[in-house]
């Protein structure tokens, strides 16, 4: 897979309803059919068309709203290899970690949308190819980046016992 | 050391004194999960090899949003929650009983503590000065294993409320304009505390809205000090064990501080599809908005205190031709309390009707759901797209009395033209 994914544009407040309507509810237990309607009242051709190693690109604020942790999971298992957003709703960014997907705080003026992205996580670097523009971001604190290197919170109890902390 | 009361309350559970932005672990005395965030955490329990709790008596699981099932799907996840739950020894709060923040309030948060909870609207155990705070399923199956979860100690964000509030005029409207003031990103990993004359003359269930709310501004936390209303409300339970007070320092350095008038705030309307698009009820934008359904309740404003505004309003009177008004108590005490008092009956003889204890129609999976194109004028937290189960509909948020005088004529209408 190359390291390059076309930019999906959101904009400021979405919300976990949008990422995961409530009316899916019933779906929870069958993630293959949830997974088909990530982000669907943002955005009604998200689901049908990202690719694999796509990058979901937002305003501020994004995942704001409820504790679901299904609205990652989704974005997850959509394709998504990161959201980018200018900020994250705490819930969302706290839970996007324990699920293994990437959240990166960083100003994200100026992409369009289909524009092909990289990100370096450990360098905290953000490359425009289409249009050339380059962002740095500060990294994820120490127990943040530990969690998405073990693969999530889970794996990441499991290898250390606790909180590696 | 002046400090504010996030910072007291865990500078005393890890036993040194913190400062904002550091990452520490913290004891967990409370966590919990409901019906939608309960079954995946039991699966993560599952995945942690888990087999059994250190300290159960921690732990507990509520069943209210779907209170009582509607599909088989929620049904069987009832089941899984209720046969886990009986099997590992830790407590069920079961359908009817109520909404887990409101119960929570009621029965189990106690100040200075730490309450980890599988819901957004968590933070309204800080009403009590607990530490509450809405996580994801993962993190609550942790803290459920382990009884401890890592923080970031948050920056403060202290709200200064003074003044009387005129007619018409309530805590939600307070808090929908301070929502509307800081935007709702505006408090984002941040802690709001509550402080001032009008926050002292409340009675802990009036309180209780502005924290339950401060997740719509992204806060961490809502806090109020603990201290005579907290005792009152504590003794009224039936737990007077578990008072102490507990409060911040007036002069500790916080990040923003913001003094409200509560004495010049006219009733406030949250517009769809945001909480802090907050304006004022006389606003243009708000003249002859059509509301096809009224809902009242939620962990917000489904409480006894409630209900007597809106039946005060709706006594005698009739609900509009072409409106529904639907109301759900936050809690059994609240149902039962409710119908002592006759607010019920004056409800139903206005033409609304009253569903069983639980979250009702606020989430959008059972009863209340909404007509494509309709609008909703509603008691609770949170207006977003879809959030009431169709993103075709508008949601509008606004006080008990705003919600049941727009009840009366099907137009969002100033509660001051009805209250006498």
């Amino acid at each position: 897979m190359s390291d390059q994914g076309r930019a999906w544009i959101f904009g400021d407040n979405v919300s976990t309803d949008l990422i995961f309507p409530g009316r899916y509810v019933h779906l929870l237990s069958n993630m293959k059919e949830l997974v088909q309607h990530t982000l669907e009242d943002a955005r009604d051709d998200y689901a049908t068309n990202v690719k694999q190693g796509d990058f979901v690109v937002a305003g501020d604020n994004f995942g704001m709203g409820s504790s679901r942790e299904q609205a990652p999971v989704i974005i997850k298992l959509s394709g998504a290899r990161a959201v980018l957003a200018k900020s994250f709703a705490r819930i969302f960014f706290r839970n996007a970690i324990n699920v293994g997907l990437a959240a990166i705080e960083v100003d994200t003026d100026g992409i369009k949308e289909g524009d092909s992205l990289s990100v370096d996580l450990q360098a905290g670097r953000l490359v425009d190819h289409t249009n050339g523009i380059e962002r740095t971001f500060e990294p994820l604190p120490q127990i943040m980046t530990e969690i998405l290197a073990d693969g999530g919170l889970i794996e990441h109890i499991k290898k250390h016992g606790d909180f590696n902390l | 050391m002046p400090m504010t009361l996030v910072e007291r309350i865990l500078s005393e559970k890890v036993g040194e004194s913190v400062r904002p932005g550091q990452l520490i672990m913290v004891p967990v005395d409370q966590v919990f999960a409901h019906d939608l965030s309960g079954p995946l955490a039991i699966t993560q329990l599952k995945n942690l090899g888990f087999s059994g709790f250190k300290q159960p008596d921690k732990v507990r699981f509520f069943l209210d949003h779907a209170s009582p099932t509607s599909t088989v799907s929620a049904a069987n996840e009832h089941k899984t929650i209720r046969e886990f739950a009986d099997e590992y020894g830790v407590e069920l709060i079961d359908v009817g009983e109520g909404i887990c923040h409101q119960v929570v309030m009621e029965r189990y948060a106690r100040p200075g503590e730490i309450v980890i909870g599988g819901d957004s609207h968590t933070c309204m155990g800080g009403v009590l000065a607990a530490l509450a705070t809405g996580m994801g399923s993962t993190d609550v199956a942790v803290a459920m294993y382990l009884c401890r979860t890592w923080m970031r100690v948050p920056e403060t964000m202290r709200f200064i409320i003074s003044g009387e509030l005129s007619k018409g005029v309530y805590a939600k409207d307070v808090m929908l304009h301070i929502i509307g003031q800081i935007g709702s990103g505006g408090a984002t990993y941040r802690a709001m505390e509550f402080v001032g004359p009008t926050i002292d003359s409340w009675p802990v269930p009036i309180r209780a809205t502005l924290p339950n709310m401060a997740v719509e501004a992204g806060g961490k936390c809502g806090l109020c000090p603990s201290d005579e209303q907290s005792k009152a409300y504590l003794e009224s339970q039936g737990r007077p064990q578990d008072y102490k007070p507990l409060a911040g320092d007036i002069d500790a350095p916080c990040l923003f501080e913001m003094k409200v008038d509560a004495s010049s705030l006219e009733p406030q309307v949250a517009l769809p599809h945001n909480v802090d698009l907050s304006v004022g009820v006389t606003d243009a934008k708000l003249k002859n908005v059509r509301v096809h359904q009224v809902y009242l309740g939620t962990c917000t404003n489904g409480r006894i205190e409630d209900f007597r505004i809106a039946a005060s309003v709706l006594k005698g009177q009739k609900v509009a031709k072409g409106t529904r008004l639907v109301a759900t108590p936050a809690s059994r005490s609240v149902y039962l309390e409710g119908l002592k008092e006759g607010v019920w009956e004056t409800i139903i003889t206005a033409g609304g009707l009253v569903n069983s204890p639980g979250c009702g129609a606020c989430p959008g999976v059972q009863t209340g759901i909404l007509g494509s194109g309709e609008n909703c004028l509603s008691t609770m937290n949170r207006n977003f797209k879809g959030r009431m189960g169709n993103p075709e509909a508008s949601i509008y948020l606004a006080s008990p009395a705003t919600c049941a005088a727009s009840a009366l004529t099907g137009i969002v209408t100033d509660p001051r033209e009805v209250i006498k």
